[in-house]
């Protein structure tokens, strides 16, 4: 397919009048992990905000497959953002549900399966993530890391083309953040689809990012892109690299 | 889409062909089945997708599940020529194979169901018991200053239930006026006696529904935000926060909004009472042709401190139940976003029910009491 998945030009957010970042200009390639810095508060989550459509631009554009989200009318728009799923920072499951019911509802919505196709494609869903035989737990009877799993079995319910994850590694273990990690890896491989994540753990950066844009709060702007492992060895810009090296500047 | 090819003895291939996605006919597992058993129970079924144009996650869970029927009649599937994604798929989900423990949602006999319904009933009596007793306990706590008192907390419930309310509370007990005025009007006409209108409505609103109609808005007012405010900070765990710091939330949440409510309902009723005779009056004088004076002395007369006592009584203790029920089902609400909704329903459900039923106890004891 020709050009990228995604094409920020010019994108600038803001709340009212506050601007939280201007001029954000990156692609994002086909089966890409591309990777979202900085540091707190610069604004990660509200530009992922505005890649799955919940947040319309105050200038400049975003294009998924080549349609300009923000251009079209709002059919084609929720068309194209059918073929994405988001894991939200705080998984934000819908509480009154089960899993597997969590998962149907999109299915329910926008395919003409049977009631038990989808229950089995839900339960395959959460095998996927690890949560075989949990089908019928309310989100509340789980812990932190299977809200995150169920939210990421969720995502893809619809087997999505762009997967937009936010911080999904935070409050997980090392060892479930690696399993997290590796399964992005393998849905990414075996779905070939494209992963967007926002995330400050650099184990993760640089184990699965293959690109990334790095946003700084204090200009407003992007000052960084490209593969995080490059940019550590030869970005020269000192804010990227105390971020790369955990505020630890070698000589 | 679905062939299955003798190739030599012993070996079946399955080949998958076309689009195979979850907008494509596709054959369903028994069909593949049914024709699977026409050929030997030996036989090595070996999958051939490569003429697979497309496929989606209905293709991996066809394939989970023909693996695993099959598995069960020890017939062997054969998926290494499948495409890499495809194999990986399957592999991650039968790497954790039933992690959790699995529940079934049985539906139980009617007896078992009934015997829950007692049993679910006569817990309910006892919660409810146990609540009252836990805010009494706990406002008195506060009161004898053994838990401190919030002062803005309570100024703020007090001036949310209380002064927020003023302007519905004017506009229906304006109209309830008027229409006790009308109503009493058809009436006394015929005798000549509309001057008594100022009597009847006056009584009416002092004693009975001043305090009724009030409570019955704060009720769906106040009581409601109770129960929906603390039904979310249960369901977001803001409530188990609160514990972690030693604190109570009986006397942290509960009491103050229990007296903001038992303070504001009394003044309420009184305003109430007051803007009734204001609706009356302006059917008698507008009306009825009754002079402003003439109505006000015959109220004055109708009225006694008494009759404004018993309406404040009543409108206190309905504060009071209104300000429980609605804390409580929050308090008693479930973690969830539809229990929220619940616990707020039933909060003005409870609440209504149980001023209807003091205000007939009252009256009953009122009239034995001879007020
Ligand atoms: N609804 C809102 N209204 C106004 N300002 C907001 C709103 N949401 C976020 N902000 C502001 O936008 C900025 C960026 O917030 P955002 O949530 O995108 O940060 P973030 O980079 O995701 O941070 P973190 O890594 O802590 O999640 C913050 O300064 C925040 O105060
Ligand atoms: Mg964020």
């Amino acid at each position: 397919m020709a050009g990228a998945h995604i094409q920020v030009r010019d994108l600038t957010m803001a709340y009212g009048d506050f601007v939280i970042q201007h001029d954000l200009n990156f692609d994002v390639n086909q089966r890409d992990i591309f990777i979202i810095m900085g540091g707190s508060g610069c604004g990660k989550s509200t530009l992922l905000r505005h890649l799955v459509g919940l947040k319309t631009p105050a200038k400049g554009s975003v294009t998924i497959d080549e349609v300009d989200v923000w251009a079209v009318g709002p059919d084609e728009r929720d068309a194209v953002l059918r073929r994405t799923g988001m894991l939200f920072q705080s998984g934000a499951l819908w509480s009154a549900m089960t899993l597997a019911e969590n998962i149907a509802l999109p299915l329910k919505r926008y395919t003409r399966l049977s009631a038990v196709e989808i229950r089995d494609l839900a339960a395959f869903k959460l095998a996927l993530v690890g949560l075989a035989g949990f089908e019928d737990y309310y989100p509340s009877e789980i812990s932190g890391g299977m809200k995150k799993r169920a939210g990421l079995a969720r995502a893809i319910a619809l087997d999505p083309e762009i997967l937009f994850f936010d911080e999904p590694s935070a409050g997980l273990d090392p060892i479930s953040a690696k399993l997290l990690d590796d399964l992005i890896l393998e849905l990414r491989d075996s779905l070939g689809a494209t992963v967007v994540v926002v995330t400050h753990e650099l184990a993760s950066i640089f184990a699965i990012g293959n690109n990334s844009v790095f946003l700084d709060a204090e200009s407003r702007t992007m000052i960084a892109r490209g593969n995080p492992t490059e940019l550590l060895k030869h970005c020269e810009d000192s804010r990227v690299q105390r971020f790369l090296r955990r505020g630890e500047i070698d000589a | 889409m679905l062939e299955f090819i003798p190739v030599e003895s012993g070996r079946l291939i399955l080949r998958c062909s076309a689009s195979w996605t979850r907008d494509d006919p596709r054959p369903s597992l028994r069909v593949a089945l049914d024709e699977l058993h026409s050929f030997s129970a030996d036989d090595v079924v070996a999958i051939d997708a490569s003429g697979l144009t497309c496929w989606d996650s209905t293709f991996v869970v066809f394939l989970r599940d023909l693996d695993k029927a099959m598995r069960a009649e020890n017939r062997a599937l054969d998926c290494s020529a499948l495409p890499d994604g495809i194999r990986r798929l399957l592999a991650l989900a039968n790497e954790t194979e039933n992690a959790g423990v699995a529940r079934r949602n049985t539906r139980p006999g009617i007896l078992t169901r009934l015997g829950e319904r007692v049993l679910a009933f006569w817990s309910a009596a006892t919660d409810m018991l146990r609540f009252v007793g836990e805010v009494l306990l706990s406002v008195v706590s506060v009161l004898a200053g053994r838990n401190p008192m919030r002062w803005r907390e309570l100024a703020f419930q007090f001036s949310s239930s209380g002064p927020s309310a003023l302007p519905i509370v004017s506009l229906i007990s304006v109209l309830i006026g008027l229409v006790l005025a009308f109503v009493g009007a058809v009436q006394l006409r015929h005798f000549g006696a509309e001057i008594y209108i100022a009597d009847l409505v006056a009584l009416g609103m002092s004693r009975e529904m001043g305090a009724m109609m009030t409570a019955i808005i704060v009720a769906g007012r106040t009581g409601a935000a109770f129960a929906a405010e603390l039904g979310s900070m249960q369901a977001n765990e803001e409530i188990d926060a609160i514990r972690t710091f030693g604190i109570d939330p009986m006397s942290f949440l509960v009491a103050p909004r229990v007296l903001a409510l038992s303070l504001a309902m009394p003044l309420l009723t009184l305003y109430s009472d007051l803007l009734g005779m204001i609706g009356g009056m302006l059917v008698s004088c507008g009306m009825m042709g009754l002079s402003v004076s003439e109505y006000y002395h015959q109220s004055l007369q109708a009225v006694g401190l008494v009759d404004f006592g018993v309406g404040l009584l009543k409108g206190s203790i309905f504060g009071v139940l209104i300000a429980l029920a609605g804390c409580m089902r929050g308090m008693q609400s479930g973690r969830n976003s539809a229990a929220v909704g619940k616990a707020t329903t039933s909060a003005v459900v409870t609440s209504i029910v149980a001023i209807v039923v003091a205000d007939s106890i009252l009256t009953v004891l009122y009239d034995a009491l001879g007020w």
